[in-house]
Order: structure tokens, then C-alpha cells, then sequence
């Protein structure tokens, strides 16, 4: 195959084979729906909105029922290379459906009650979605790094979405600003693996890899880029500064897609890159990913602690939960990266209901954003204070919740690897973390609640909340079935 | 050799361009500069064999974008001072920052690294070659994925500034093309019955 153009300088162009569009049909189909919604959107009035919602969400279904349908059993390659579809994406494209289906409907009344309802967040939803897919898909530099940026040009417009709110112009313009820097520090990396190896392609880099030496200076100063970059996009310390920011500013119902569905993507990333591209430099990538995972665990846990903001604190939790996430990469076995998945996964749909809450509990024209607003919610609606109530044990890792599971997973692998010290950091500061998803608690079922009016929320949102939060409970009960699913997709 | 100093001297320029671009106070100057730092560019894209890359360079960016950028410049008061507020105040930390981690960087990747030592020179086309049809190819058949995705990334950046920057002010005046298109004659002149003023002075 063709490695450069002005290198190899001869082209041979009848290496080429037509590729195996079925393969990619989910993403053709997603792209054409895509299309549709915004042309059918223009004709939609403005009091039949709610088909354009239906139509995204028939978009992802139809995007699900493709990607099963056409899976391959084992990894399959195709345009020349650029594309993969193997079980590991099927897992991975899966949960970012249902996690944004689930993101689109609890967003909806968010979005009517602020004006914002418009098509385009739908769009831009969408199109944020076929990013996601193809950084999953990404078998080469090129493809993982436009997938990224579709994705997050998508971001950056959904938090800009809601022109009147300083506070979103403001978080979109630092999230664009640090976003474009991530994006050139990771092209910066992948330009020197180019230099390095002559090669775009993961499968060739892995060889090319094997054939050089392991401390090769420009490989491992190639990778200090990559991992800046990717851990940019993953929020991890210390390139986390934008994230409690973006978080806060943000719609709800943006913030809600921003902390699941993208870090799914993000894990996608990393088992691409490091784990299939970069294997054989695995000393030097989990050097690196200690720093950033212990870091991570620190400042998350820690800085969480001081917040008053429910918004801020969750995304502080997030940074501590990436760490975790980094945790198992970085063991580098496949019970590490099955154990990261499953944490991921359940990760993502636990923050999302979290954020959910959010929305519950927002009136018309005012978010109810501060922990203050917990205040006696038990009193005001002990049904949605009880399912919160899974949520933070989930968060917080206490059994029988998946959250105690997942963490259980990362920190076997990583004892399975001799690095004790890091599974004893890891829970230590875990245990620090607990305070603030407890004092949640604490103010949900303990406190005086500045107002005892009930709680009015749509049928639609209890249905969805509590099947969230009861699904948290439910894995966390009998997880076998996503556990095996994750071996299996790494298998 | 001829090559050597062509390249040396066109680079050299180019940083040269590239560093006014952000250094001078008249933003048309800047702009101007932009265009110089392009064409500097597209030369060291010829010095490569991408005719096609340099020309393209040139027409689209000197040629469309740049003139519509001076538009831009031009229609738009913007307030220079302001922007450059704190510029003369960071700058020297910030080249202090930039030229220790460029040291730095050029210790541990020197040249030496990527030298003709470790590449082979590539090889030189006859005059026939011709960069465009190569291009072509690659593009839709080894590339034709990432190429797809580009153009995707694209619709979004279109649908993006439109949705954050068009908004419905009061008081704004626009087309309504269904119902300009759906009026009919009755509409636009109304034809009233009443009787002749005369009669009715007649009385």
C-alpha cells in the first residue's frame, strides 16, 4: 500500500481494492439520516417540532439495528485500511446509542422550556454521534483524528446552543480555544509517529514498532504528544482545567451528552492507539498514564470536596473517575481493558442520570444547578431522592450498586500487574471521594428543604430516571452478562 | 543547489511573514502578510513536486479567502488596541516559555533524527509526471473514507455558525417566500364597491 505521497513518489493505484460499504453501512446510514433531519427540519413548523426529535431518535435506531446486523465475528478491515468493524466497536457504538437515545429524551423538556428546542441541537446530536463512531471505527491516524474533530466541532456549537446565556458563549469559546490546542498537540504526536514510521496505518505502525528499538527518542516524544492530547479530550489531570468550566456553563442537557457519550468514545481512542498501535511501547505509555491516572484520582477527589456547585462537583467526579478508567488501561492485559469498558460504559450511564437530575429538578427560566437545591428532596419526592440515592452509592462504589463492580474490576487488574501502590492510592483516595457523594445523600434525606412543595416531574422523565437508576442497581446485581460481553469483545 | 537556497529563502520569508502577521498593529497589514506567508508556502509546496497543493494554495487562499478576510477587515471597526491589550505584557515570559521548549525540543528530536540518514531521498519525477491526476486517484480510492468524512466535518462547521449566529431580531425585515409566492392578484389590490361621490352630492 501507497505510504507517502511525496516519498514513495511512484503511486500504485492498482493496490487498490473497492471497498465493503456494508461494513460501514451504519455510519453511511447515520450520515444520509443526518442529512435528512436537516432538510426535513427546515419544513417542520415550529409547533411540530417534536418530529424532528422523533426522527433523530428513529436515526439512531435504525443506526443500532444496521451496526448489529451487519457486526463481522472478528476484526475486518476495510478502505484500504481506514475502517474496522470488529466486536470491541459493536460494544462500544451500541452504548453510544442508547446513551445518546437516552440523552436526546431526557434533554427534551430541558430544551422546550428554555426555547431551545430547535432542530440542530438534534443535528449537531447526530452528527456528534457519527464522530463517535468514527473514532471507534478508526483504524488510522487520519480517521481518528477527523472523527475527533467532528465530534467536537459538534460539541462546540451544542454548548454554544443557547445563544442568550453568557455563561454557555463563554464556556464554548474556552472549550473551542483548548479544544483546537488538544487537537494540534495530538496531531503534533501523530506527526512524528509519521516521521518515525513512515506509516499512517495502525496495523503497520504496530510492525514498524516491533522493528525498532523501545526507547526510540522520537516514538516516546511522539507519545508524550498523543497522550497530552488524548488525555485533553478525556479530561484527565493535568489537562483538566476545562472541564468543570465547560460543565458549568453548558446547557444541562449538553453537559449530560458531554460527560457520557464522548468518553466512550475517548476509551475508543486509547485502545486504538496505545493498545493496538503503540503495543509495543507499552512501558513507556504506562509510565505516563500512572502520573496522569493518580493525578487524576488526587485532584478529582479532592478539589470536588470544596464545591457548592452540583454541576462542578460532578464534573470534578468525572476527572477522578477518568482515573479510574486509566487505571485499567494502563495494566495493559485484557482484563484491564475489559474492566476499563465495563467501567466506562456503566460510568457514562450513571453521570448521565446524575445530570438528569438536574433537569428534574429545573424550573422554567431558572436550573437548579446548586447542591443547595437538594436540600429535602426526600420530603418533596422520595422516590426520585431514593434513586439518587443509587446514583451516588453507584459513584461512589458501594456494593451492591455497579459502581462497587467496576471499581472491584479496574483494581484486580491492576493488583494482577504488581502495582499495588496504585490500587491502595486508587481506593484511598476513593474513600476521600466518598465524603462529597455522601453528603449528597445527606442532604436529600437529612436537611430542611427551603420549600416542602412536591416534586412535579412528567411521566416520561420518573419512567426514564428510574429505569436508569434502577438499571445502575440492576448491573450491579447481576453483572455478569455486560462483564461477559466486555471479555468477549476484547477476546 | 539552486534548490537549497530557493528553499532556505522562501522559508526564510515565510517565517518572516508569518511573525509580522502577528506583530503589526494595522490588521490590513496583517492580512497582507497572511497573503505573503501563503505564498511562500505554495513556493515550498513547487520545491516538492505538488504543483497542484500550490496552486490550489493560491487561488483559494490568496485568491478568495484572504480578499473576502480583507472584506471583513475592512467592514468591521475593530477596536486593535484593545486586542492587543497585554500583548507587550506577556510577551516577554511567553518567548522566554517558547524558546526553552523549542531548545528543548530540538535536544531530544534533533535532526539527526530525520535526516537523509534515515530516509531515502525521494525519487524525482520526469516532467510528464503530473501531481493532480496522482492526487486524484489517491483521494477517491486509497483516502475516498477520510475524504468523505472531511467533507462531513465540513456541513457541520456550515450548520454550526449558521445555528449560533442567526437569530430572528424584532424588527428585521425578510422574505417570506411561501406566502410572496402563494399571493394572489385580489390580495395585493382590493377592489372596493362604493357608490359615485356625485350621487351622493346629488342628495
Amino acid at each position: 500500500m501507497l505510504r507517502s505521497l511525496s516519498c514513495n513518489g511512484v503511486v500504485m493505484t492498482n493496490s487498490f481494492t473497492i471497498p465493503d460499504f456494508v461494513l460501514a453501512s451504519p455510519e453511511i446510514f447515520l450520515l444520509s439520516m443526518a442529512c435528512l433531519v436537516l432538510v426535513a427540519d427546515l419544513f417542520i413548523s415550529e409547533k411540530n417540532r417534536v418530529l424532528t426529535y422523533v426522527l433523530a431518535q428513529l436515526s439512531l435506531l435504525g443506526t443500532l439495528i444496521l451496526t448489529i446486523y451487519v457486526a463481522p465475528a472478528e476484526a475486518t478491515y476495510t478502505f484500504s485500511g481506514t475502517y474496522v468493524s470488529d466486536p470491541m466497536g459493536t460494544l462500544l457504538k451500541t452504548a453510544i446509542y442508547f446513551i445518546t437515545a437516552s440523552v436526546f429524551l431526557y434533554s427534551r423538556s430541558y430544551l422546550m422550556d428554555r426555547d431551545i428546542f430547535k432542530g440542530e441541537y438534534y443535528v449537531l446530536g447526530l452528527f456528534g454521534v457519527l464522530g463517535m463512531m468514527i473514532m471507534v471505527s478508526a483504524h488510522n491516524f487520519l480517521t481518528i483524528y477527523l472523527g475527533l474533530e467532528l465530534l467536537s466541532l459538534s460539541l462546540y456549537a451544542m454548548v454554544a446552543f443557547h445563544k442568550e446565556s453568557m455563561q454557555a458563549s463563554e464556556a464554548a469559546m474556552k472549550y473551542f480555544i483548548l479544544g483546537a490546542i488538544a487537537s494540534g498537540m495530538l496531531l503534533y504526536g501523530m506527526s512524528m509517529f509519521y516521521g518515525a514510521t513512515g506509516t499512517l496505518d495502525l496495523g503497520e505502525l504496530a510492525t514498524a514498532i516491533q522493528g525498532k528499538e523501545s526507547n526510540d527518542i522520537v516514538l516516546i516524544f511522539g507519545l508524550v504528544f498523543v497522550i497530552v492530547g488524548l488525555a485533553f479530550k478525556l479530561g484527565a489531570v493535568p489537562f483538566h482545567m476545562w472541564v468543570p468550566d465547560v460543565y458549568h456553563g453548558a446547557p444541562t442537557s449538553v453537559t449530560m451528552f458531554i460527560s457520557s457519550a464522548p468518553k466512550i468514545a475517548g476509551f475508543a481512542l486509547f485502545m486504538r492507539l496505545l493498545a493496538e498501535g503503540m503495543a509495543d511501547m507499552h512501558a513507556g505509555w504506562q509510565d505516563m498514564l500512572v502520573i496522569l491516572s493518580v493525578l487524576s484520582l488526587a485532584v478529582g477527589n479532592i478539589i470536588a470536596l470544596a464545591q457548592t456547585n452540583l454541576k462542578r462537583m460532578l464534573a470534578y467526579s468525572t476527572i477522578s473517575h477518568v482515573g479510574f478508567i486509566l487505571l485499567g488501561i494502563l495494566a495493559g492485559t485484557t482484563d484491564g481493558y475489559s474492566a476499563s469498558m465495563f467501567y466506562i460504559i456503566t460510568y457514562a450511564a450513571t453521570a448521565m442520570a446524575a445530570f438528569a437530575l438536574i433537569i428534574i429538578l429545573s424550573k422554567r427560566g431558572s436550573e437548579a444547578d446548586e447542591l443547595d437545591n437538594l436540600k429535602g428532596l426526600s420530603k418533596r419526592s422520595p422516590w426520585i431522592a431514593f434513586m439518587m440515592l443509587l446514583l451516588m452509592f453507584s459513584m461512589t462504589g458501594v456494593p451492591p450498586t455497579v459502581g462497587f463492580y467496576a471499581k472491584l474490576l479496574v483494581l484486580q487488574a491492576i493488583v494482577n500487574i504488581d502495582m499495588v501502590w496504585l490500587a491502595i492510592v486508587a481506593v484511598g483516595f476513593s474513600v476521600i471521594g466518598a465524603f462529597y457523594y455522601l453528603r449528597v445523600i445527606k442532604m436529600m434525606f437529612f436537611d430542611e428543604a427551603d420549600s416542602v412543595e412536591p416534586l412535579e416531574v412528567s411521566a416520561e422523565m420518573n419512567v426514564m430516571f428510574s429505569a436508569n437508576s434502577l438499571a445502575v442497581l440492576f448491573v450491579g446485581l447481576f453483572p455478569g452478562a455486560l462483564m461477559a460481553v466486555c471479555i468477549a469483545a476484547l477476546a | 543547489m539552486i534548490e537549497q537556497i530557493s528553499f532556505y529563502v522562501f522559508a526564510g520569508l515565510l517565517i518572516f511573514a508569518a511573525s509580522m502577521v502577528i506583530t503589526m498593529r494595522n490588521p490590513v497589514h496583517s492580512a497582507l502578510f497572511l497573503v505573503m506567508a501563503f505564498f511562500n508556502a505554495a513556493a515550498l509546496w513547487l520545491l516538492l513536486e505538488a504543483e497542484f497543493l500550490a496552486i490550489t494554495l493560491v487561488l483559494v487562499y490568496v485568491g478568495a479567502v484572504m480578499v473576502l478576510f480583507l472584506f471583513v477587515i475592512m467592514m468591521l471597526d475593530i477596536d486593535v488596541a484593545r486586542l492587543r491589550d497585554g500583548f507587550a505584557r506577556y510577551l516577554p515570559i511567553a518567548a522566554v516559555v517558547a524558546v526553552i521548549m523549542a531548545i528543548e525540543m530540538i535536544l531530544v528530536v534533533g535532526p539527526e533524527h530525520f535526516g537523509l540518514a534515515q530516509f531515502a531521498e525521494p525519487a524525482r519525477h520526469a516532467s510528464d509526471y503530473s501531481n493532480t491526476k496522482e492526487l486524484g486517484n489517491l483521494l477517491y480510492t486509497v483516502y475516498l473514507y477520510p475524504f468523505e468524512i472531511a467533507a462531513a466535518i465540513l456541513l457541520v462547521a456550515i450548520v454550526a455558525a449558521i445555528a449560533l449566529t442567526m437569530r430572528r431580531r424584532d424588527g428585521t425585515r425578510h422574505q417570506k417566500i411561501e406566502e410572496q409566492i402563494a399571493v394572489k392578484a385580489p390580495d395585493r389590490v382590493r377592489v372596493v364597491k362604493m357608490a359615485s361621490e356625485s350621487n351622493e352630492a346629488g342628495e
